[in-house]
């Protein structure tokens, strides 16, 4: 494919779908990216439910330190002998569960999902612009996946220095057992990880660039596909040196090079290296650990702006400003990653550059903000689950970006550094939030996934007790944070100044269990609705965009016949010509394939 | 305490149950059954977004009220005056905008829920709206930004010639902290984790004569109101010497040294007699000694009453005992720390104590 061939690429693809397809080339190695999004969902879900069972082991551990529960014994073998968890293995639990839902559920389950399932759709392509490169995509990430799980039954434990695996504790297994096998084996499957990474939005952004249907301007793009594009942009810039760190990691622990250590005495043994910096590791981090952030927030931003405009029958509000934060976003993200590190030793002017340029991207996200709430004002909700999911998002979105004026503040950082506030406010901003955005993504688009509805009252359990559970479980635990109590301690038990902190520790494991719980709703209403779902219609949700053209069930190639051309941009809900009356008579919605009607006049583009 | 927090867990869900019960019947008597969200739907759904944003504010009021006595008293060193009043600024700021903007997101889900009959309003797009909402964000911002980066300048300038501030050493391993006073001559004597030998622990250079009068301890004096500057020297991983009550923390670094200052002004004994001290401690005493009655009764021994002493604690993950790496800091007056100091051993001292064994 190349970009010349503008109007005729239309039919190049059209036989397509008269292939003889094999159970195996249309199930397993599939090169549809219909398929491949199943897959990347599919996958995401397991890992999620690894990652929040985790989550409730050590929950369980801190709200009742002296209980002995036989449910470790089962789970964690050795490490949990006669219900008492190993202080290892809590660290071990805490890193997984922090690597799993940050990587292989927000990264790859989120953003994998929907931009192999949307941006072929949305820009009115037959498929990605490279359906082998996005095939090996997704098993590169099946692979990551596996050698993930496998970490867990290393001899030792699995890696147990915190997902931000700072030397020399994950470079010296002397220091930690997790640090042995277990390690070796994380730093694989996250090399994999990012292999896998950057040839889907290499893909994602080539397609997007290349492949857009006639009429379809980048303004015309709908704001789904505007973070997608970005996203995978920012994936491309950061990932790598994510690789490059894990490669210098990884020679530090095997081939005794010293980029990272330096000044080492451990287990009576004065260790050879000299001259590295741990300061180093966190700067390399930090470069794509920031980024990451907003590649897991962005596709759920992206999400909701889709969702909240469909259901609202409303115009997104500012539909420029839209895109001109998430580029702003994009762009601030690279480069405040030092408020990290504002208390790691680094030079303390730098600390004011990174709060600088930490406080500035509260501008484009505040903007983002209203503009959702304004989308909602005078509108006609119509609150389908993914409606309230997206809602959800902006709530948590919100509460959880305040506490970051506070944490970005280099001052204010000194003392809530590495407290449960921290814990508390990534939780909320990006965990949850992108959470809901995945949620809101898979009751939207079900329809278009399985051609069956998921059901709405199952979807409107699963939602409110998901909001009670997760504000219940992380706006007490801000005060925890306030109150000094550190991170990553197996217990709090040992400090007596902390006593006091216990019924809440309780409150927020209870929490948490309910929310866990409700989350078995959606399991359970997301298998069943996929055999006994009821068949869907072509347009369920009086959608604009193009997704909602083709047909229900699935072809290679999207489109029966040709690539239907665009005309206007997705947001014309609820538009009415001069008379009051809507611009197609007795509809609120006008697809983006329906030219303008006579008198009408275009939205800015 | 629990059992109530039980209760209003039990009772949130079965308001959920109960709301399950009610939309499967809603669902069941009518024959509308495409999954898409009707106007029955909308306006029960719109209503539970008003009872949640009420859910919302009282929960933020329950945290408030209840968890007042989680707040760390006021600060016990100079800077940490500023750092709380920065703090409250930006605290009741964004309490504020949270308020309003929850308030309005949910009001408006409530109040626009769909009806058949309704219109939305097309409304794309207005300059001066998202002017406002633009501007108000960067004035208010660049004023926390410049109050907070005079702060940190202030904080982070560590100046050794400024006054008379007394030298510490703070020394992190795997699972310990020591500190390192720089004795008479107030500078502290060369080390590297290479001299570490037999009592030496510290990997103190013995042909510096700087270090020979230096004090190792395993606890933190501090004369109240004189600057103290910390160097840090990790010996194996990442540590992070975090003072909550004195708003200090720095992280402690194998290879390079890091440091903090701050002075301390409240002493241990002011600290221990505030009345914010003393109502936390007979709360967390009271807790204490219900734990025991249970301990005794199955035959443990009972936990210790509990006095406030300041503390130190390690807050950067440093391996299994990382939750129990501890040091008690204690502020007096120049006379006690003077005393105190007397009583411990110079390095020098320590040496030859144990060349003549």
């Amino acid at each position: 494919m190349s970009v010349t061939q503008g109007d005729n690429h239309d039919h190049d693809h059209d036989d397509h779908g008269h292939h003889k397809e094999t159970f195996i080339t249309k199930y397993i190695f599939s090169q549809d990216h219909k398929m491949i999004s199943k897959q990347y969902l599919i996958t995401g879900l397991i890992m999620g439910i690894i990652g929040i069972a985790m989550s409730l082991l050590f929950r369980m551990q801190l709200a009742w330190p002296d209980h002995q529960f036989t449910i470790y014994e089962i789970l964690l073998g050795k490490f949990g002998e006669d219900g008492i968890m190993d202080p290892g293995i809590y660290l071990a639990l805490v890193t997984i569960h922090g690597t799993i839902m940050v990587f292989f559920v927000l990264t790859a389950g989120l953003s994998g999902t929907f931009s192999n399932l949307l941006i072929p759709l949305q820009i009115g392509a037959r498929d990605m612009a490279s359906g082998f490169l996005n095939m090996i995509s997704y098993w590169l990430f099946f692979l990551s996946s596996v050698i993930m799980v496998l970490s867990l039954f290393a001899e030792a434990g699995p890696a147990s220095a915190g997902w931000t695996i700072y030397p020399p504790l994950s470079a010296l297994p002397q220091a930690i057992g997790g640090s042995g096998t277990g390690m070796t084996l994380w730093l694989v499957s996250m090399a994999i990880f990012i292999a896998s990474s950057l040839l889907g939005s290499l893909n994602y952004v080539v397609t997007v660039i290349n492949l857009r249907t006639k009429g379809m301007s980048m303004t015309r793009l709908p704001l789904t596909i505007w973070a997608f594009f970005v996203t995978a942009i920012i994936g491309i810039v950061s990932f790598p040196v994510l690789l490059s760190a894990a490669l210098l990691l990884i020679m530090d622990r095997s081939f005794g090079t010293s980029f990272y250590l330096s000044d080492i005495y451990i287990q009576g043994e004065v260790l050879h290296n000299q001259g590295g910096s741990p300061v180093l590791f966190e700067h390399l981090f930090w470069f794509l650990g920031h980024p990451e952030v907003y590649i897991v927030l962005l596709p759920a931003l992206g999400i909701t702006s889709e969702i909240i405009a469909t259901n609202a029958r409303k115009p997104i509000f500012g539909y420029r400003a839209m895109v001109a934060s998430i580029l702003a976003i994009a762009f601030l993200s690279t480069i405040v990653w030092g408020h990290h590190m504002f208390v790691s030793g680094m030079n303390p002017f730098l600390g004011s550059v990174f709060t600088f340029t930490t406080l500035l991207i509260a501008i484009p996200s505040a903007v983002k903000a209203f503009n959702y709430i304004t989308t909602l004002w005078k509108g006609n909700l119509q609150f389908n689950p993914a409606m309230l999911f997206s809602i959800g998002l902006v709530s948590t979105f919100i509460t959880g970006g305040l506490t970051g004026i506070i944490l970005g503040d280099s001052t204010l950082d000194i003392n809530v550094h590495d407290t449960y506030f921290v814990v508390a406010h990534f939780h909320l901003v990006m965990g949850i939030s992108a959470l809901y955005g995945l949620f809101a993504g898979v009751y939207h688009w079900f329809p278009k996934m399985y051609g069956k509805m998921m059901n709405k009252n199952l979807g409107y359990v699963h939602f409110w007790i998901t909001a009670i559970g997760a504000y219940g479980v992380f706006f007490p635990m801000h005060f925890v944070g306030m109150a000094g109590l550190p991170r990553r301690y197996y217990t709090n038990s040992n400090f007596p100044y902390f006593d006091d902190l216990t019924d809440t520790n309780v409150l927020i494991t209870i929490f948490a269990i309910f929310a866990a719980v409700g989350q078995l709703v959606f399991l359970y209403n997301f298998i069943s609705s996929i055999f006994y779902g009821k068949k869907a219609v072509q347009n369920p949700w009086k959608s604009n965009t193009l997704e909602w053209t083709t047909p229900v069930e699935h072809m290679h190639g999207n489109w029966p016949g040709d690539i239907p051309h665009v005309h206007r941009w997705p947001y014309d809900y609820s538009k009415t010509n001069e008379n009051g009356e809507y611009v197609i008579a007795g509809q609120d919605f006008v697809s983006q394939i329906i030219p303008l009607q006579e008198g009408e006049e275009e939205m800015h583009h | 305490m629990t059992v109530f927090l039980t209760l209003v867990v039990i009772a949130l869900f079965g308001i959920t149950l109960w709301q399950m019960s009610k939309i499967l019947k809603l669902s069941q008597a009518k024959t509308d059954n495409s999954q898409v969200a009707n106007d029955k739907d909308n306006n029960l759904q719109g209503k539970l977004m008003l009872a949640f944003v009420i859910f919302l504010y009282l929960l933020t009021i329950y945290c408030f009220v209840q968890y007042d006595s989680y707040f760390l008293p006021e600060s016990a060193s100079e800077h940490g005056v500023d750092y709380d009043r920065l703090m409250l600024i930006s605290m009741v700021l964004i309490m504020i905008v949270q308020i309003l903007t929850q308030g309005l997101l949910h009001f408006f889900s409530y109040k626009y829920r769909g009806k058949k009959e309704n219109k939305a309003l097309f409304f794309a797009d207005n300059d001066k709206l998202e002017f406002i909402w633009t501007i108000i964000p960067v004035i208010v911002l660049a004023g926390l930004i410049i109050y907070g980066l005079f702060t940190w300048t202030d904080i982070m300038n560590i100046d050794e010639e400024d006054g008379d501030p007394l030298i510490v050493e703070l020394y992190a391993y795997q699972f310990d902290w020591r500190a390192r006073y720089s004795g008479e001559d107030n500078e502290l004597g060369k080390a590297n984790v290479r001299f570490i030998e037999g009592i030496n622990t510290l990997g103190l250079d013995v042909s510096d004569t700087y270090g020979k009068d230096d004090k190792i301890t395993n606890e933190l004096h501090l004369p109240v109101n004189r600057k103290v500057i910390f160097k840090m020297r990790s010996q194996d991983v990442l540590h992070s010497a975090y003072m909550p009550f004195f708003r200090a923390q720095m992280n402690v670094v194998p290879g390079m040294i890091t440091e903090f200052a701050y002075t301390p002004t409240v002493t241990s004994d002011e600290m221990r007699n505030s009345e914010f001290m003393v109502e936390k401690v007979a709360t967390i005493n009271k807790i204490r000694r219900e734990k025991s009655k249970k301990l005794v009764a199955a035959g443990d021994e009972a936990l210790e009453e509990y006095t406030f002493e300041y503390y130190l604690l390690c807050n950067k993950i440093c391996g299994v005992s990382h939750y129990n790496m501890q040091m008690k800091i204690i502020v007096e007056s120049e006379e006690d720390y003077k005393a105190w100091l007397k009583t411990q051993p110079t390095f020098g001292e320590q040496l030859s104590a144990q060349a003549s064994n």
